[in-house]
């Protein structure tokens, strides 16, 4: 087994297709761990990881509390609404004071691009992105990947739409680096507002007719509109969108093809799929949820074992 | 590099034949019995003893597992080259059953130390055994010795026992290297 080639895991922008594979076999086997009777190994019982949430996120943090928990390291939770971040305190100073207590690793969602990346250069604990705003969400894009391979076998050369709101998506921007960085094609899919002007720079196709798209496809990632990043309108009403970009059961069927369906949660039901797609046989989003512990368990594994006592 | 042979093939099968019986003696028909071969190297041993018993001494009902320990070594961080894992396939518990724990070479103790922890996850074993075919002496950093063992070497610390299996080698031959 190599190591990684980074020793903070930013973004998907930063690690190499090696890189991919490896968190990939790791969590394979970490998957088997977690499926054991009992689910805990020893490995980081040295290690203490601080989870700093400066942006709100239920599975997120529980999916890495637990992979953290399931390795044996201590954890520490921080949320910035319960914080001194309320009092003034710089990101700098926050993070320092939380390292002083000798913390070895730092798991953060921030709601600003590139939080991760300058933390990176001030501090020197391994960092793993768990957000930073509409910019990167590694880990998600790794447990996508590693739940196509999963249920399809492979990545390489399959072909992955990505329907909604790609604007404000950092779901979307770090599975594009991933699936492209493994070989699938990507398809990007949703009203033209809510897609970046030069989005196709980054090799994937754009459509705006969901039924092709969905014809095109044989995996569809379905992602959730973000009203809370939405300051102004991008489309005319939910019912609206719905109607054009929403999955439900009988378009599904009126396929060529049966097609895998996913979404990084939390769902709106109804609005982006309908509660029968959810739950149907061709959903994998329950799926996800469990490889994201594993994906986690070998992220943080394997950044753990760069970290020298 | 030089190597000296230490086992030949035939003196190999003598051996796994010696320690299947013995296996035996002590577990009857092995209803009551789990055979563990730790990963990475193990499983060979492992797989050998299990075939010989099947083939040879009709042990119809035997549970074999392969269990890796990656997870559970001390010297995560400690080394220079990253700990690689490999499968663990253990589809039984193991309460209240005798286990019994099959290693190529035993050297520190240190890998068995970890597959006694490794083990709890599949349930509290009623006994734990240790077979293994060399048994490298004065060199153990832990209290832990074999129940059934093959060949008592005496190596000193800069020399290594190699075993080769024909299934992965193939040749079935123990060497002791000096560098």
């Amino acid at each position: 087994m190599n190591e990684l080639s980074v020793n903070h895991l930013l973004g998907i922008k930063y690690i190499t297709k090696s890189d991919i594979d490896l968190i990939f076999e790791t969590a394979d086997h970490f998957k088997e761990v977690i499926n054991r009777p009992i689910k805990k190994v020893p490995s980081l019982r040295d290690v203490t990881i601080a989870n700093l949430f400066f942006e709100n996120s239920t599975r997120t943090k529980l999916s890495f509390e637990l992979a953290e928990k399931r390795l044996s390291a201590d954890v520490i939770n921080f949320s910035a609404a319960q914080s001194s971040v309320k009092k003034g305190e710089t990101l700098i100073d926050t993070v320092n004071n939380i390292l002083s207590m000798k913390v070895d690793m730092v798991v953060m969602r921030h709601p600003n691009p590139g939080a991760g990346v300058f933390l990176s250069k001030h501090i020197k604990a391994a960092i793993v992105n768990a957000g930073d705003g509409a910019h990167e969400h590694p880990t998600q894009a790794l447990l996508d990947s590693f739940s196509i391979r999963e249920r399809l076998g492979e990545v390489a050369g399959k072909n992955v739409v990505i329907v909604g709101d790609i604007l404000h998506s950092r779901v979307a921007l770090s599975n594009i680096y991933a699936l492209k960085l493994q070989g699938a094609n990507v398809m990007v899919c949703g009203p033209n507002t809510l897609i970046p002007q030069h989005i196709h720079k980054l090799g994937v196709k754009v459509e705006h007719d969901l039924r092709k798209a969905l014809n095109w496809c044989d995996v569809a990632n379905m992602l959730r509109v973000q009203n809370e990043r939405m300051a102004i309108s991008y489309f005319p009403s939910t019912r609206e969108y719905t109607q054009q970009y929403g999955v439900n059961k009988n378009l599904l069927d009126s396929l060529d093809k049966e097609i895998v369906i996913m979404h990084p949660g939390p769902i709106n039901r109804g609005v982006e799929i309908t509660s029968d797609v959810a739950d149907s046989g061709q959903s994998i989003i329950l799926d996800q949820v469990q490889n994201g512990v594993a994906v986690r368990m070998a992220v943080i594994y394997l950044l753990a074992s760069k970290i020298k006592n | 590099m030089s190597q000296k042979v230490l086992l030949n093939a035939s003196e190999i099968t003598i051996i796994l034949h010696r320690l299947a019986c013995q296996l035996i003696e002590n577990h009857n028909d092995f209803s009551n019995t789990v055979l563990i071969g730790l990963q990475p190297r193990g499983k060979f041993l492992a797989n050998r003893i299990a075939s010989i018993l099947k083939e040879d001494y009709q042990i119809s009902d035997l549970k074999l597992g392969h269990l890796d320990i990656t997870f559970f070594r001390d010297d995560f961080r400690r080394t220079s080259k990253p700990l690689e894992a490999n499968k663990t396939q253990i589809d039984f518990l193991v309460e209240d059953k005798k286990v019994v724990f099959i290693d190529d070479v035993l050297y520190t103790g240190r890998s068995i130390n970890a597959a006694l922890t490794a083990i709890q996850s599949f349930g509290r074993p009623k006994e734990v055994e240790l077979l293994t075919l060399i048994d490298r002496r004065f060199s153990r950093h832990l209290p832990i010795q074999p129940n059934y063992r093959g060949r008592q070497v005496d190596a000193i610390t800069g020399e290594k026992v190699k075993v080769n299996w024909i299934e992965n080698e193939n040749e079935d031959a123990v060497y002791l290297v000096k560098n």
